[in-house]
């Protein structure tokens, strides 16, 4: 959030007059180091992606065959529906974090018990490994022996074979997701309604907002550019998500919950490494063809 | 800028420094050759493993054989391709035989073994399949196993049934284990590999009825879509899955679940490969002499047989020179001589018999592998089909899973799995596709 505001934020408070440029700015040499660990270790892998993407190779040897896997990878049949649960799952999750991000932050920002330790409570997933996370939940969302189905056994529903059903995998893994990643949402929230001034709650009051006036007509505006880094941040990692999904499903039962990064992780384990390199390209630029224009559309209206 | 060129220098120095401890002399402190064998970290394989190691070493005083372990699975296959492109290989590994191991290019990374005299004492289909260009490069490491249906021995006999030898006894079983209150065929798709044994079990009765089939298949000239004696294998899961002959937590349940239940007599049926009696002897320790196998059947009794899994191999790197080169091919040798093969069976229950001529199978062997080894010397068996073909898709446990679940029916499985063994094909570089 910090990082779309403030640049233009500073560039008009400052109005100190300009000093001489030789004496304040770095020399260029100053970028060098910098510079060569970018090189080295983003760019030139990046470039060597895009090259490998288009051979054949097997770490013995290679062969350049054009474009032929980025054509298998959009026939391969588990491609199209691992393309489409991909933003089914992006979707799902970036929307119920905006939501219920947003609904915990005014909880916890308000006047509320433990308000402290809540915070803490709420933040904690966050905090613990998310393959640790996948396995718990497996255990827990077993059909017979999982705690999840025994507690809503006791109020008479029988729960659906979470991971194991085909219908639910997917929006089970999802599920967890959310969990595990509201805390953060929640304290992105937390920081843009607190950094909201007392003064426009209490002007609202004054002139008989009730609550739900007060959050539709100054939190949710106020606290804009939190929703924005809230979407893209959630939005981004669930197109790329892929250790949640692994330790908990693996992509099945069957194809019913591969997304992109599991299928090209299965081109890798299988061996086919210009196939599962050019599966990263295809993801790489499926994130830039979602994100830019959406980042583009929420600076414009920010600014 | 001194002080990132400092860290960079120390960086250079420490990584240099690493490198250069390990090129030490080739013998260690007590005058003993040390070698490095790298194998997978299953827990039972490297309890054998660490049989070998002691009974090779107090034979081989001068050998000091260290054992270094990997993951199993494709993790295991891309760490092993990893060190040999890389020329970090430990001195001897054990890697897959068959289509797996001409993947890791022998010829290029192997140090050829077809003069050593034990090569004589190889059953031939295992030589076959540890052979590339007409050299051979490995000995076994553990057992020939069976593809088929481990059943329970007691419900069998309290219910009167005889073993199945075609499709249709195999219903008719199934039909009075459900009427008698067990699940007739135990599947466990929470460890997806585990639902390919119906399809790939199924290649001796492929075989039998095309027996040209392997050849066709690696040249693109036959599909299981198209060719009904291989599309048969999808039809099973199908027909299984829509009679509601499976546990009802087949969708859960997991390997050593299933193995426990055919031994229990939870249910009747567990279609494996007998190299489960292993993990029978810790999953289900006083049923190990109530599981009985059978060869998977097929349409004609006179045919009946049973689908073979070979051994995987042991091999050594070119990397491995001098010194370390004679004790590792001692240590290869040994692997193909009967105090090697005793020496594994005293660590692990055998999950069937040896690759080596030399080699005797243990009196106290489980009744499943009893079974299995009657076919074998019957003659009525076949190496699978990713033995006779290098072309395995990597996607067959998933769409058997979907098949076995009632996702998606068995034509259209067949069809798919034939697009993954293209893809694999393709990838191989083959011929014609």
């Amino acid at each position: 959030m910090a990082t779309l505001t403030e640049p233009s934020a500073v560039a008009t408070r400052d109005s100190s007059p300009p000093r001489d440029r030789r004496k304040t700015s770095y020399p260029y040499w100053f970028l060098i180091p910098g510079g060569v660990i970018f090189a080295v270790f983003f760019l030139v892998p990046s470039v060597m992606a895009f090259w490998f993407s288009l051979t054949r190779w097997t770490l013995f040897d290679q062969e350049f065959i054009g474009l032929d896997n980025y054509v298998q990878f959009f026939r391969e049949p588990a491609l199209a529906s691992g393309l489409w649960h991909t933003l089914i799952y992006a979707v799902v999750t970036c929307g119920l974090k905006v939501v219920l991000g947003m609904a915990l932050a005014v909880l916890l920002t308000g006047p509320i018990l433990g308000r402290g330790f809540m915070r803490s409570v709420a933040f904690f997933p966050v905090l613990v490994s998310t393959i640790g996370v996948g396995l718990t939940f497996q255990v827990l969302m077993h059909p017979t022996r999982g705690v999840l189905n025994q507690a809503l056994d006791l109020v008479g529903i029988t729960g659906p074979a979470w991971l194991a059903d085909p219908s639910w995998a997917l929006l089970s893994v999802a599920l967890v997701d959310v969990w595990q990643g509201v805390g953060l949402a929640t304290v992105i929230y937390m920081a843009g309604i607190l950094s909201i001034p007392g003064e426009y709650f209490e002007a609202a009051r004054m002139d008989g907002a009730g609550a739900w006036q007060r959050f539709r007509n100054v939190t949710l505006p106020l606290a804009r550019p939190a929703t924005i880094s809230v979407i893209l941040l959630s939005l981004i990692g669930g197109l790329r998500k892929f250790d949640l999904i692994w330790a908990m499903t693996k992509g099945g039962p069957g194809f019913t919950s591969d997304v992109m990064a599991s299928v090209v992780y299965k081109q890798y384990q299988a061996g086919f490494y210009g196939l599962s390199t050019a599966g990263n390209v295809v993801l790489f630029l499926l994130v830039i063809l979602l994100v830019l224009p959406l980042f583009w559309f929420f600076n414009r209206k920010e600014s | 800028m001194r002080l990132s060129a400092a860290v960079l220098l120390a960086g250079v120095l420490t990584v240099s420094g690493c490198s250069a401890g390990s090129l030490g002399s080739s013998s260690d402190a007590n005058g003993k050759t040390p070698i490095t064998f790298l194998t997978n970290n299953d827990p039972a394989n490297v309890k054998v493993a660490e049989a070998v190691i002691a009974a090779f070493e107090a034979r081989n005083t001068d050998i000091d054989v260290k054992l270094d372990t990997r993951p199993q699975g494709s993790e295991g296959d891309n760490l092993v391709k990893t060190r040999l492109a890389t020329g970090d290989m430990a001195d001897v590994f054990e890697y897959n035989s068959g289509s797996l191991f001409q993947a890791i290019a022998p010829q290029t990374n192997l140090t050829p073994v077809s003069g050593e005299s034990w090569v004589g004492d190889l059953d031939p289909t295992f030589k076959q399949v540890v052979t590339a260009n007409n050299e051979v490069y490995g000995s076994p490491w553990q057992n020939i196993t069976g593809g088929g249906i481990f059943y329970n021995k007691p419900l069998y006999a309290k219910l009167g049934l005889q073993v199945p030898k075609t499709w249709a006894d195999f219903m008719a079983n199934n039909a009075k284990l459900k009427a008698a209150g067990v699940a007739p065929v135990e599947q466990t798709y929470s460890e997806t590999w585990t639902s390919q044994v119906l399809v790939l079990a199924d290649f001796h009765n492929v075989s039998a009825a095309d027996p040209g089939f392997a050849d066709k298949y690696t040249n693109n000239q036959a599909k299981f879509a198209t060719t009904p004696a291989a599309l048969a294998g999808f039809q099973h899961l199908e027909e299984l899955k829509k009679a509601g002959y499976w546990n009802s937590d087949y969708a859960s349940a997991k390997y050593n679940e299933g193995l426990a239940a055919v031994a229990t007599g939870k249910a009747g049926h567990y279609p494996m490969i007998t190299f489960g009696v292993t993990a029978i002897s810790t999953a289900a320790p006083d049923n190990v002499n109530d599981v009985g196998f059978f060869a998977l059947p097929g349409t004609d009794a006179a045919k009946n047989g049973v689908t073979l899994w070979e051994p995987s191999g042991i091999y050594i790197p070119k990397t491995t020179k001098d010194a370390k080169l004679g004790a590792a091919k001692k240590f290869q040798a040994f692997l193909a001589s009967a105090d090697g093969c005793a020496a594994e069976a005293s660590a692990t229950p055998v999950g069937g018999p040896f690759a080596v001529k030399t080699c005797k199978l243990p009196d106290n062997v489980a009744p499943a592998v009893k079974d299995l080894s009657a076919y074998v010397d019957a003659g009525q068996a076949s190496p699978a089909l990713e033995f006779l073909s290098p072309i395995k898709g990597p996607a067959l446990e998933q769409i058997t899973v979907e098949v076995g679940s009632g996702i998606r029916n068995a034509p259209a499985g067949a069809k798919l799995y034939d697009e993954d063994v293209k893809k694999q094909a393709q990838q191989l570089g083959l011929q014609g596709w």
